[in-house]
This record gives structure tokens, C-alpha cells and sequence, in this order.
């Protein structure tokens, strides 16, 4: 569905985007997860034909996005970040104008904006003027918009950024649903909801990309790089630099509750700290009350991948 | 085809769904009905060799007005949709840029023909009251009005053009008022300047708008000032649609 050869930007001096390649498959779900400022939106601006890139080629549903730029914009439906759009207008004039902007044929018009307004919750609001919607709402309209002319192929820039966790979650059904018969590619860096709604994960950092796989894999490879969490008295002695000192451990966050002191520690890939950590915390006479390891989850993943200062 | 046209009334809509079209339709009504009223009152002090339609379309209102309008009308047609985004779906969706660019040209002419039509009750009126003609002939009427299509069509084309340079409404107002009034004060250099040559006046004479309406508008239908305000205004939507494709995605 969407084929990205060496794709490179490069705008002022600066590169956006380094040499992408990557495919997505019809109907996966594909996260693309970064930092900002990793390149996430200039990728997606480019695949929307929005921007044409320096170097490389993309193509969507088999059409090349420079060459065929009105075809591959025909197969897809684009939510951009910030949801832009027509405050002076209604709803349902928004939704009829984009259709009918799409290609719709006039004569479907009014059963497919029936259809989105109804799949994306919008028949309370149809009346109401775009600039008087919540955020929640906006955002919807935007999906709907995308959704009009049935496009086999749906890009959302950040589609839940700014909305509550009840919005969020409704958004996260939503998307899961529509995953069922459109190939997606969305863009976040709420890392639970990529767990749960996509089937592979793009990490892109600085217009690289430095991993793409499935989430499952990923954590498998970050299985052994997990973290270690020690609660504990440690009177006078800067605990956090003394942990630091212990073998294997990469970096050490501390966080006061109360008069016990609670230290995350991340820890290299494979080295086992616990034993150390027990032996320095009796040997300074710390009391410990609680000393575990914690999983692996995305974040761990998102982060050792692209910390700025990794070992 | 159907595209432009849906974006073509798109636009048209948009014109009135903003206070601004209204703003200026008041101001504009306002002032030509003021300037009305004046040419009417100087007549009726002492006898003029010119119509009322003359008079109207050559006096200093008028043609105040006139400039002003153009950066109000076109501002915000590519400036706000740079602004405010609503570029990036408008691009994305599967529509040409020239369609894009033609039809907010278009509504904007559209508009501007529709702040005219009022302007025809004057003379309706003054025939239904005395009884005279209010111009010299009906050929009159045609040139004046043909003569504000066609300098409106280029200043609109000069106002899309400095709309598409910048993301900020005034700068691109002001960037047409500027040109818009330099072109038009060209056209006063002849009248200024005494100690010019007569072959420097008459050249400058051609590019002047004030000559060209008072030819049209006495019923002179010359076609030299019809080539040359739809080959500006072509060139200068050309510019804009040049600009356009470069500019939209930068802004």
C-alpha cells in the first residue's frame, strides 16, 4: 500500500528526513513513532503529496506520489496534525464540500457524509458551526473527512493529540475498527495506544529510522534491557551516585516519597545488577524496603532507541 | 471541471459568510452614493459638458474608493488558508493547483461584480425622476462598466498575487495597496507634469487608467485598454499560480 524508497527532505540547510525506506502492507496498522521533530510529519506531508521530497520515491496504492499525485491523493484519506479546518462552516456543508472535493459522484454524496457522520459520532453536531466544536469533536470531523470517499488507505498525523482519555480511547476503538478494512498509517508518541492498536511499529529519530517491527519483537529484543527499581533509606549517602558506580547500570532516576527514596535505574542489555545493588544498599546500611524488576514496555524501547546520550 | 466549481462556490460562500465582504460593501455603497450626491449637487449649480455617468466614473471619490477596495477583498485568500493550515487538506485532496488558484480569483471577481450592481440604481433612478438620459448614449454605460471589469479583473490578479507571497493578511494588503496605487498614480503622471514631451504624454496616456475610463466611459469602445488589462491580469495569475506551487507548502 505505501512503498517509500530513499526518501530524503531537506529544507534550509537542515535534513528532515534521511534516506526512509519502508513498506506498509494492505490492512496492517502501522505506528510510526518518534520523538518531535523526528521527521513523522514531513514523511506524511510527503505521502500526501503535500510536499514533494529532495530525493527518493514514494508511492500509494501503486501510484507514485509526484508522478501520479492526483491518483495516489485519490486513495487516500489524510488527517493532518492540529486538524485544520473551516471554522466559518457547518458540519455537514464541511463534510458535503469535501466529498464532493474528493470525487465523490453527486449522487452518493449525502449516503457516504450519512455514513461518516454516523461511524465517526457526528449526528449531534451536524448543524453546528466548525469553530464553535471541542477539540474532541474536531478532531472527528477531521476523521470523517478522511473517511468520506472510502479511501483504501488512511494517514493520521497524530490523531488523538490533545484529547482526553475518554475521547482517546474512543478514538483508539475507532481506529482499531477501521483497521478492519483500511490499510493505516498513524503517528503518535502515546506509546499504550500503539501497543494496542497497531501491528508494526516504525521508531524514527532525527530522520532515521532505527527500528521497524512488530511491538512483540521489539520488546523480545529489549527483554533482557529492563529496568530495576529500589526503594530505600539511604541517610546521608547520595544513593544515585552510588548506584551509578555499580556495574551494567546505565542511568539512575531518583524520585522522594516521603522519607523513603525510590530509584529507577535503566540497565544495559543482559547485565544482572540486583545482587550488587543488595550487596552496596547493606553494606551503606540502607534500609530497603522494596527491590524489583520491572518488564520492558514500549517506552523502555522508545527510549533507549532514541536517547540522545546512549552508551 | 466539477471541482473548480465546487471550490469556485466554496469561495463564493466564504465571501459572505465573513463580516469583512460586508464592511466593504457598506463602504464602498457609501462613498459612491456620496460621491453621487455631490456630482448631482455641482450640476444643478451650473451647466456641465459631460453626463452624469461621466461624472460619476471620473471623479476623485470614485476613484478613492475604487483603489481602497482591492487589498480589502483579496487579503485573506490565500493568506488565511496559509495561517490557519487549511491548505495542507485543501492540497491533499485531489484537485489541481491551477483550480485552486482560478477559483479564488474568480470569487473574488465574482464578489467585486456584485459590489458593483447597486451602483446601476443611480443612473435607474435619476432617468425615472427627470426624464433625461444620464448618459451620453446607452454605449456609455457598457464602456464604463467594462472599463471597471477589466482594471478590477487586474487589480484583483495584482491582490491574489501579494496574497500568496505571505501568511500575514496585512502585509499581503498592504503589498497590494502599494502596487495597486503606484500603477494607478502612473496614470496621473501626465496630468502632473507639465514641461513633459507630447509623445511621452501620449505613451504614458495609454497606460493610464484615468484616460482609458474617461475614452470608455464617454462610449469609445477602444480595444487597446481590453488587450491590455487581460494580458496583465493573465500574467499576473500566472505569477500567482507559479508562486502558488512553490510557496504552499513553505508557509
Amino acid at each position: 500500500m505505501i512503498k517509500v524508497e530513499n526518501l530524503t527532505k531537506r529544507y534550509a540547510g537542515q535534513t528532515a528526513i534521511d534516506d526512509l525506506t519502508f513498506e506498509v502492507g494492505k490492512g496492517e496498522i502501522m505506528g510510526f513513532l518518534g520523538p518531535n521533530g523526528a521527521g513523522k510529519s514531513t514523511t506524511m506531508r510527503i505521502l500526501s503529496s503535500f510536499m514533494p521530497p529532495t530525493s527518493g520515491r514514494a508511492s500509494v496504492a501503486g501510484f507514485d506520489v509526484f508522478e501520479n499525485s492526483l491518483e495516489a491523493r485519490s486513495h487516500l484519506g489524510y488527517m493532518p496534525e492540529n486538524v485544520p479546518l473551516y471554522n466559518d462552516m457547518r458540519v455537514i456543508e464541511y463534510l458535503d464540500y469535501r466529498a464532493a472535493l474528493k470525487g465523490v459522484p453527486h449522487r452518493r454524496i449525502k449516503e457516504r457524509v450519512g455514513d461518516v457522520k454516523e461511524l465517526c459520532g457526528l449526528k449531534d453536531v451536524e448543524k453546528k458551526l466548525i469553530g464553535a466544536l471541542s477539540k474532541g469533536y474536531r478532531q472527528r470531523v477531521g476523521l470523517a473527512d478522511a473517511l468520506v470517499h472510502e479511501p483504501d488507505l488512511l494517514i493520521l498525523d497524530e490523531p488523538t493529540s490533545g484529547l482526553d482519555p475518554n475521547q482517546i480511547r474512543q478514538v483508539r476503538d475507532l481506529i482499531k475498527n477501521l483497521g478492519r478494512q483500511h490499510t493505516i498509517l498513524l503517528s503518535t508518541h502515546i506509546l499504550p495506544e500503539v501497543e494496542m492498536t497497531c501491528n508494526r511499529i516504525i521508531i524514527i529519530n532525527r530522520g532515521k529510522i532505527e527500528a521497524c517491527d512488530t511491538p512483540e519483537n521489539l520488546l523480545h529484543q529489549m527483554r533482557t534491557a529492563t529496568g530495576v527499581t529500589l526503594e530505600a533509606k539511604t541517610g546521608q549517602d547520595d544513593g544515585a551516585e552510588q548506584l551509578k558506580k555499580i556495574a551494567g547500570v546505565k542511568d539512575v532516576t531518583l524520585t522522594s516519597e516521603g522519607d523513603w527514596q525510590i530509584f529507577s535505574l535503566r540497565v544495559e542489555a543482559g547485565a544482572e545488577v540486583r545482587p550488587e545493588v543488595f550487596r552496596l544498599a547493606s553494606d551503606r546500611h540502607w534500609a530497603v524496603r522494596e527491590l524489583s524488576q520491572r518488564k520492558a514496555t514500549l517506552e523502555d524501547v522508545f527510549v533507549e532507541i532514541t536517547h540522545p546520550d546512549e552508551a | 471541471m466539477t471541482k473548480f466549481f465546487t471550490l469556485l462556490s466554496r469561495e463564493i460562500r466564504s465571501y459572505f459568510y465573513s463580516p469583512i465582504a460586508y464592511i466593504v460593501l457598506v463602504f464602498f455603497l457609501l462613498i459612491s452614493g456620496v460621491d453621487f450626491y455631490f456630482q448631482i449637487s455641482f450640476m444643478n449649480q451650473r451647466p456641465v459638458p459631460y453626463s452624469v455617468e461621466e461624472a460619476f466614473f471620473n471623479s476623485v471619490f470614485f476613484w478613492f474608493a475604487f483603489v481602497l477596495i482591492f487589498p480589502l477583498i483579496t487579503m485573506r485568500l490565500f493568506s488565511e488558508e496559509f495561517k490557519l493550515g487549511t491548505i495542507e487538506p485543501l492540497m491533499t485532496a485531489p484537485v489541481r493547483d491551477w483550480q485552486v488558484v482560478l477559483s479564488k480569483f474568480f470569487g473574488a471577481l465574482f464578489f467585486y461584480v456584485v459590489l458593483w450592481i447597486p451602483t446601476a440604481l443611480y443612473f435607474i433612478i435619476f432617468q425615472a425622476v427627470t426624464h433625461q438620459p444620464a448618459a451620453g448614449s446607452s454605449g456609455a454605460y457598457f464602456g464604463a462598466y467594462l472599463m471597471l471589469f477589466l482594471l478590477g479583473g487586474f487589480y484583483l490578479s495584482i491582490g491574489c498575487f501579494a496574497s500568496v507571497l505571505t501568511k500575514n493578511q496585512i502585509v499581503a494588503a498592504i503589498i497590494s495597496f502599494a502596487v495597486i496605487t503606484l500603477h494607478f498614480f502612473s496614470g496621473l503622471i501626465s496630468f502632473i507634469l507639465v514641461d513633459i514631451s507630447s509623445g511621452t504624454r501620449q505613451l504614458l496616456g495609454y497606460f493610464s487608467a484615468i484616460e482609458q475610463m474617461g475614452t470608455l466611459s464617454r462610449g469609445e469602445i477602444d480595444t487597446r485598454p481590453i488587450v491590455l488589462y487581460l494580458s496583465l491580469t493573465i500574467v499576473m495569475l500566472a505569477f500567482t499560480y507559479q508562486a502558488f506551487q512553490t510557496r504552499k507548502w513553505k508557509l
